[in-house]
Order: structure tokens, then sequence, then C-alpha cells
């Protein structure tokens, strides 16, 4: 087979349909990572109207121009959107896109939850935009503090638009970053160890952990003022024993973390552009690598530095200040290993160098303001005024949007195929970085003169007026610049004018493929052995499309990549991708239907769309399987391998593996709550706790350890091939009776709108009894399946992902268990 | 920015040596980057000794030794604000709802204030700062830094006016539309005119 006529036969199978029924059936990276980035930009563009907006309020003394009450959704819609409907998915956007080509692999690890991740942000987002026209938009503030946002004093469906868009949102946050994980430890090159993996791969990963880690406790926030809000459920009411600290803890434990996973990203392609720009390699690879790691640890370390003005004492402010300014350590290694490879090589200026140039002058301003604020004095003063505003400014889109602009200009030609003609991205760069800093560095000055932030005028006296003036026109000028920017990019995609093949000179792989890209990446699948493999063997690209390496020869129509061992990257298995599938958009629209129920309050829509996403769920699962296993195959260079998912640890455990990371998260964060009131909360004790019931707990333990050990012995059949029956009956009984003794317990958690206990109580219980149910139903499926078809063939596989869920659900079952029924005990 | 207490002054100093030597930090960085667009590379430096200046020097111990001599003023100035003894203190009580400020009084019990906060000048003055409805902040920037009003808590803030005067205070967490127009004012008094003050209570 020649190169082309291997082209044509790759294309067929991994193209997606054509017109509209390809984009709702489309389950391909490079896809989804372009649908991802149109719409994240449009989002962008969208807040960036509602910042004009603001600055024209603010532009005069005694603005009329909107009311308090639209401008108050203005600014909250700014910071809502920016950060969860553009910056996150842009990340998410490029990584989808890029990480398979950096890697050498042909699609993610599992291309329908990469759509369906995408359509859950697209219908999440328009929730969002829906609210905004309709002037129903959240007006909280994007914090969306308590009990501002409770329903005494927003009693409006404003809040809930907030609580339930960014909840359905952040959905697809963790369906990426579960996606961009695995993908990165499994799905690489044949040869790329762990220390050869591009940079930006390395960013991808450390902030795809972040995501895991952090927006869980953000999702539980949101679900509990949810509860509070529409049932009563009292958990940030003072005066009902909750307090409304735990949600500011609850949101700066995500929102800190959220700050870094945005700039970890955009420091990945500034590692990534710079050294091409300056000819040569990034200086010091495994500092920068431990940088990322080490500023991943500390951001989880310094919610607190949001509250320094909540009244905690001193002494526990000293520890979050020092981890505030310690996080500047890991951040001055990085901007120090990038000013190092600048002098170690020759740097050209070339447009993406021109917008690192600017994120050098504009974080590391918004860097040492960020050290300022972290000292606890000076932010009793800084605090809640325009000097905060300028300085995450400086460091969101000095940090972010300048290096995603580089990242822009330095792919574009990797995306199209084309090269850039006219120089109007030069002059747009310098309308964005003039006006950007004419328009912040204003408001550092309001600020430290008492502007506040979100006030929706200011009178005459005050003495700010043509500083704000300064700042309102500063930013036309910026938004002339993002609008140029726009026009550029129109016209690259209008004028075809074909460019070559690698222009940078760049040695990572994702210049070893044509451009624009195939829809299968690579012909064939590279081995590497080198950081830079390109630049090591410029005919590399060349071999790949003659197929010389894994999986060269395409088979029937089956669209197959390889797994490696997650540290050295020996070849391990081979993958065989579904195809294109409605399946995704299905399953996302069931998913919004029941957001959509809770938000309209219809509640019996909710249990109806629940059940269509555990039909869906399930039918996503048995149409992964093979009817036969055909055992190892040749996947070329005389190399056998067996399938993945007959593998003890299919990339579905992987998966499953990093999901109930995140939820232990979410657990762990109900557990703070739960503590939190108790030893922090006003109002405590309750006027009655939980009783202890023997029956119960004794019912629950029981039953969670059966379970448990139900799957054990099912695994340990499924090793020896024999029959999984006895293993199951134990596991299903066990799980029964946990279900049982949970259902019990939640009956008795008392009246839950009367106090905070007995609400979280019965959070904590369903918790654990929506954990049991899905067990129990993955034990049922997966007696079915051993009904149907007796040894069907990736058993183990399915047995080993059934155990997993079950251990974390009896976990989860006798740790709430425990930690209710002795409450009386407790004190 | 124009303290009128020792809180505020304190601070006001603060600011000015962190903006002196974050002004020399950043001149230092875009310097280094000038400097990598002018110069020719040497040639063959080994990779160690590059990473030797710029990671270990540069990029660890530089920001480490700054950090630190940084934290500790601040944590040291933090300490002396904090509000400590109670002795010779005044203490007022401020109350946060939307959209006013209502004040109380230790040392005249049942007289109430609404909008003005009277306050001796020339001596420590601990507020007790609580919320009524949603979270407020209480801030006379003058006086000292600002600290949050949250319902079901009292927060002490202490204050502090140098000269007799009227001083400006706001509402600094947002709180609803009334957001922008939420203010009060701080009347510092002298000896005299706060005995009377407190006088007119007891009438």
């Amino acid at each position: 087979m020649n190169a082309l006529a291997r082209h044509r036969a790759l294309s067929r199978i991994w193209s997606s349909q054509p017109g509209w029924r390809g984009v709702i059936s489309t389950v391909n990276h490079s896809d989804i990572g372009r649908m991802f980035l149109l719409v994240a930009t449009l989002f962008f563009l969208i807040g960036g109207v509602l910042a004009m907006l603001i600055r024209t309020q603010l532009a005069t003394p005694h603005s009329a121009f909107v009311a308090p009450a639209i401008y108050d959704q203005i600014f909250t819609m700014h910071g809502t959107v920016m950060m969860f409907l553009f910056a996150i998915p842009l990340f998410e956007g490029a990584a989808v896109y890029l990480l398979p080509k950096l890697l050498g692999t042909r699609d993610l690890a599992y291309p329908r939850l990469s759509a369906y991740g995408f359509w859950c942000y697209v219908f999440g987002g328009l929730m969002l935009v829906f609210a905004l026209l309709a002037g129903l938009a959240p007006d909280s503030g994007w914090f969306m503090y308590p009990p501002l946002s409770s329903s005494a004093h927003s009693p409006g469906v404003n809040t809930d638009f907030w609580l339930i868009g960014v909840t359905f949102v952040e959905v697809s946050a963790i369906a990426a970053a579960v996606e961009i994980c695995v993908s990165i430890l499994k799905f690489r090159a044949p040869g790329m160890s762990l220390d050869l993996m591009p940079i930006f791969a390395w960013y991808a990963l450390v902030t795809a952990l972040m995501i895991l880690m952090g927006f869980p406790p953000l999702i539980l926030g949101s679900i509990l003022l949810e509860l509070e809000r529409a049932f009563g459920f009292p958990f940030f009411e003072s005066a009902l024993g909750g307090s409304p600290l735990l949600w500011q803890h609850l949101f700066w434990l995500f929102g800190h973390p959220e700050v870094y996973i945005i700039f970890l990203p955009a420091a990945g392609v500034i590692s990534t552009v710079l050294p091409v720009m300056a000819r040569t390699t990034l200086l010091g690879y495994r500092w920068v690598v431990a940088a990322a790691v080490a500023l991943a640890f500390l951001s989880f370390g310094l919610w607190v530095h949001h509250m320094f003005a909540t009244g905690i004492p001193h002494m526990g402010l000293a520890f979050f200040s020092a981890a505030s300014t310690l996080v500047a350590v890991p951040t001055g290694i990085q901007i120090f290993a990038w000013l190092g490879t600048l002098w170690k090589g020759r740097p050209r200026l070339t447009l993406p160098m021109l917008y690192i140039i600017g994120f050098f002058f504009t974080f590391v301003i918004g860097g040492l303001t960020g050290v300022m604020v972290a000292i606890v004095p000076f932010d009793w003063q800084a605090h809640d005024t325009a000097f905060i505003t300028a300085h995450l400014h400086y460091v969101l889109f000095g940090g972010f949007v300048f290096p995603m602009l580089a990242g822009l200009y330095y792919w574009l030609p990797q995306l199209t195929g084309r090269k850039r003609f006219f120089r109007i991205g030069e002059m747009a760069f310098w309308l964005i970085f003039l006006g950007f800093n004419g328009a912040f560095v204003a408001m550092h000055w309001a600020g430290l003169l008492g502007q506040r932030r979100r006030i929706a005028w200011y009178p005459e006296d005050a003495g700010w007026t043509a500083i704000n003036l300064f700042s309102s026109i500063s930013s036309f000028v910026m938004a002339i610049g993002v609008a140029m920017v726009v026009f550029d990019i129109a016209l690259h995609a209008l004028l075809a004018i074909r460019g070559s093949r690698n222009p940078w000179g760049a040695g990572t792989l994702e210049w070893a493929m044509p451009t624009p890209p195939a829809a299968y990446n690579f012909a064939s699948i590279p081995i590497v052995g080198d950081r830079e493999p390109l630049a090591r063997d410029p005919a590399l690209a060349n071999k790949i499309a003659r197929g010389e390496y894994f999986l060269g020869e395409p088979r029937g129509e089956l669209r197959e990549t390889l797994t490696v061992d997650a540290a050295s990257g020996i070849p391990e298995a081979l993958v065989i991708f579904p195809g294109n599938s409605t399946l995704p958009i299905a399953l996302a629209a069931a998913t919004g239907a029941a957001f959509l129920g809770a938000l309209i309050r219809v509640y019996w829509v909710i249990p109806l769309a629940l059940l269509f996403v555990v039909g869906l769920s399930l039918r996503w699962g048995w149409s992964q399987h093979a009817a036969n296993c055909p055992g190892f195959q040749n996947v070329g260079r005389a190399t056998l391998l067996p399938q993945a998912i007959e593998t003890d640890r299919s990339p579905g455990w992987w998966g499953s593996v990093f999901l109930l990371v995140a939820d232990t998260v979410l657990f762990g964060s109900l557990f703070f709550g739960y503590a939190f009131l108790w030893t922090v909360g006003p109002n405590w004790p309750p006027p009655q706790w939980l009783s202890l019931s023997v029956l119960e707990l004794a019912l629950g333990l029981i039953g969670a350890a059966a379970a448990a050990i139900g799957l054990h012995v099912a695994a340990r059949a499924a090793s020896r091939g024999a029959s999984l029956w006895r293993g199951l009956l134990i596991a299903l009984a066990g799980a029964a009776m946990t279900i049982a003794a949970l259902a019990m317990t939640l009956t008795r958690a008392g009246q839950l709108t009367d106090y905070a206990y007995g609400a979280t109580v019965f959070v904590m219980i369903a918790y654990a009894l929506i954990h049991a149910a899905i067990a129990a139903i993955m034990i049922c499926s997966l007696a079915y399946r051993t009904l149907r078809g007796g040894a069907s063939c990736p058993r183990k596989s399915n047995v080993n992902i059934v155990r997993l869920w079950t251990d974390y659900a009896a976990f989860v079952a006798a740790t709430s268990l425990v930690a209710t029924q002795f409450s009386s005990y407790l004190t | 920015m124009d303290p009128a207490g020792p809180a505020a002054a304190r601070i006001a100093t603060l600011w000015w040596t962190m903006l002196a030597g974050s002004a020399a930090i950043f001149a230092l960085v875009m310097l280094l980057l000038l400097i990598a667009y002018r110069r020719t590379p040497a040639p063959h430096q080994s990779e160690h000794r590059q990473e030797r200046f710029w990671l270990y020097g540069l990029g660890l111990a530089f920001p480490l030794v700054t950090l630190a001599a940084l934290l500790i003023y601040g944590l040291v100035l933090g300490e002396t604000l904090v509000p400590k003894s109670r002795d010779n203190v005044v203490r007022v009580r401020a109350e946060a709802r939307q959209w006013s400020w209502s004040f109380g009084y230790a040392d005249a019990a049942g007289l109430r204030t609404q909008g003005v906060l009277h306050i001796p000048a020339g001596g420590p003055v601990d507020v007790e700062i609580t919320s009524l409805d949603v979270v407020h902040s209480f801030w006379a920037p003058r006086l000292a830094g600002k600290l949050d009003a949250i319902p079901g808590q009292v927060n002490v803030l202490r204050i502090e006016a140098a000269e007799p005067g009227e001083y400006h205070g706001v509402g600094a967490e947002f709180s609803g539309p009334g957001y922008s127009g939420d203010a009060f004012t701080v009347i510092a008094h002298d000896a005299a005119g706060w005995a009377a003050f407190l006088g007119r209570a007891t009438e």
C-alpha cells in the first residue's frame, strides 16, 4: 500500500459524516477540539462586550447608562463567562485538539466522552446566554456569596441559572479532565517515556489533575446552595446552624486552584513556543515540570487569602499568607527558565514572540501585585477595591490571554495549512498591549484611592473621574485590537495561501504531519526516542506517511491506536475506538433535561431524565465491546499485542480511577462541610441529634463488606475463568442490604429545613445511597451480561471496573453511616 | 493613600516599600529580556552552568530570600494591628444591613446612631462588626483596613484617628443593588466633644 492509498483508506475510516450530521455525530478529537475553541472564542467575545458595557458605565461619575439592577447582572456575567465559559473550555479545546498530535497517537482515550463534554458545555452555556438575553442573569457577583445569593435576598431565578448552568458546564470540565489524564498517561507514541513527553503534555496533565481536585468543592457548594434555595435546607443560614463562611471556603477551595488551572496551560504554551522562537530547547525541562507540580500543590493551600478580611484569627492567616507568597517561587522558576532559554538561544521577534513579550510585561506586574495582596495588612486595605480587579486582570489577561494569542498564531499554520499574509496581527498586538496596560494601570490607582470593585456609580467629588475615563478609553482601544485579531483570523480562513509544513522549524510531532491535519493524525504511529523527534529526524514525517511504524496497514473499518505503559512508554495494547455516534449528544441532552428540571423546578422531569441517562449510559458501555476476543494481534513491526479491553486494566478502568478521584474530593468536601459546621458554625449544637440505630449500622456495614467481598470473589473467578455467579450474588445481596440501611437512616434525618445538622446528615446519606445504587446497577448489568453472553470476552476488565465502583460505594456507605450514627456520642 | 491614623499609616508605608521593591524586580526582568535580544550568545556554555545561574540562583534563591523578608515584615506589622489588650479601649458596635449602618456604644447603653459613627480621637477604638442580613464589610480607608460584617458572627476591628475630624466610610463587600451608595461617616471627637456626645445619651 503506498502513502496515498493509505491516506485514502485511513481518511475513510476516521472521517466524520459530511454536513450538520457530522457536527452532531463526530467523535474525532480534531473536530471536537476545533468546536471547543470556536465556541470558547464566541464566549470570549460575549464576555468582552459585557466588559465594554462595564467600562461605559464607569467612564463618567453618576452614570445612568444602566441601572444597578442590570449593571449587577453585567459584571456577574462578565466574570462568570470569562472564567467558566471561556478560559477553562479554551484550555480543554486546545488540549483536545493538540494532545494526540503532540503525543503521537490518533485520538484521545474516550472519543465519545470528548463529544459528551463538548455538548454539556454548549447546553450549559446556552442556559446562561438565555438568562443574559432574558434579563434573568445572575446578579450576586461571580462568587455568589450567601446570604446575598440565598432565596431571601435573591428570590428570582437568576441565581439558579448560575448554580445550575455553571454546574452543568463543570460536568464537561470533569469529563475533559478524566479524558486528558488517561490520554496523557496511556495514549502516547511507543518509546515516549514520561521524561520525553512534550512539555505541554506535562502542563496539561497537572492542570487536568487540578480540575479533578479543584472543581468538586464548587460542585458540592452549588448543590448545597441550590438545595437551600429550592427546599430551604439551611446550610448557609447562621440562625439555623449553618454558616455563610462555609460557602466562601468551598468556593475559594475551588476558586484559587482555578487561577492556576487557567495559568498552567498558558505556561505550557509558553514553554512550547518560546524555545522554538529562540531556536533552542527549553532550559531546565525537569525544573519546569517540578515547578508546575509544586504550583499545583501550593495552589490548594492558599484559598483563605481571598478571606483575609472575614475575621479569621491572624495566626491562621499567617499560614495562608506564607503559602501565598511561597507560590511566587515556582512561578519565578518558570519565568527565569524562560529568560534563560532566550539567553541560551538566538531569539527571533515573530508575532507569537511579540505576544510572549506582552505576557512577560503584564504577568510580572500581576505577579508582583499578587505578592503585595498576599501580605495580610495590605490586603485589608486593597481587598474588594479596583486594585484587586486590576491585579486579577494582569494575572489572567497577562497570564492567559497573551500566551493563548501567542499559541493561536503559533499553531495557526498547523490548524489550517496556510500562512498569514497581512500584518494585521502585529497592529492588533500593539492596540491590545497598550490598551490593556492603560486600562488596568489606571484601575490600580483608582483602587488605591478607595474605589471599590463592583460599584455601579461614584460621586463627582471622589476624584476618580479622569482615571476612570482614561481606563475606559484604553479598554476600548484594547477591544479594537481584539476585533482586529478576529478579523485577521477570518481573512486567514478566507484567503487560501498554502504554507510550508513546519514553518517555525519546531521539533514536536504535531508538525510531522500534512497540514491541515488528516482525521487520523498519523498514518503510522511513530517510535519516539527524543523530546524533539522531528528535530532529530527531519525525514520522520515521510516515514510516518509511508507506514513504516506501528499500525501502518489499515484493517477493515477499525479505528485503531496503541496504549503504552504509563511510565516507560513501552507499547502495551491495541485500542479499537468507537466510530461516529449521536449517543454523546443524546446523553448530554438527557443530562441537560435533568438540570433544566431542577432550574424550572418541575421536579418530575429529573427522575425521567435520569432514567434516560442510565439507559443511554448502559448502551454506551455495552456497545464498547466486541462479540469475541481475538487475542493477540499484529500491530506492525513484528509486534503482537492484546486488545486493551482484554487486559486487566482497560481504558475504562483508568477512567474510573480518575473519575473516582474527583468523586472522593467531592465526598471529602462534604465531610469538611460537616466538620466545619460542627466546629465553627454559629448556633451549634442542634436541638436534636440523629440517634444511634444498631440495626442500620450493622446492616449497612455488613452489606458494604459483603458487596466488596463479592466483587473480590468475582474478580478471582474471572482470572481463573470460573463462573462469576457466586461473587455477583454475594455482592448483590450486600448492595441491597446497604441500600436498605441507608434508606432507613435517610428517613430519620429529621426536619431538614429546621437545622443545618439534619440537612447535612441527609445529604451525606443521600450521597452514599446514590453511590450504592450506581454500584447495584453496575453489578446487575454485569450479571445480565454474564447471563446473556456466558463467557463474553472482556469479562476480566469489566469485573475490575465494577469492583472499583463497588469498593468506593462500600467505603462511602461505611464512612457516612459511622460519621452520622455516632453523632450524639461525639459531643 | 492619605492615612489619618496609625494603622492606615503603617499600611501605607508597607505599600510604598513593596512598590519600590516591585519596581526594581520588574525592571530587572525587563532588562534581562531586552539583553536576550541584544547579545550574541556565548558559544558552548554548558547547560549545567546555565541552570545553576538561572534556576538555582534567580529562580529559587532570589525569590525565597526576598519573600521571606517581606513575609516577616507583613506578619509583624499585622500583629501590631490586631486588637489584643482591651484595656483603655473604647468599644463600639457596628451593625450592617442593606444598605445602612447603625452604631451602638459600650459607654452609653441605649445610644444608637444611624449612618454616623462617633469615636474619640487619639486613642484606639474597637469596632464590633456584625450584619443583620447579607455579608458586608466595614471600611474607613483613612483609619484602618477593612473587616467583614457576617451574619451570626462578630468581628472586631481596631481603628484609630490621630486627629479629630470627619472620615469617610463605606460598605466594601458587594451587597446588592444599593451597594454603590452604601456609605457612612466616622466623626472623631476631641476629649470634650466625646464627653459631650456620650452625655447626650444620658440626657
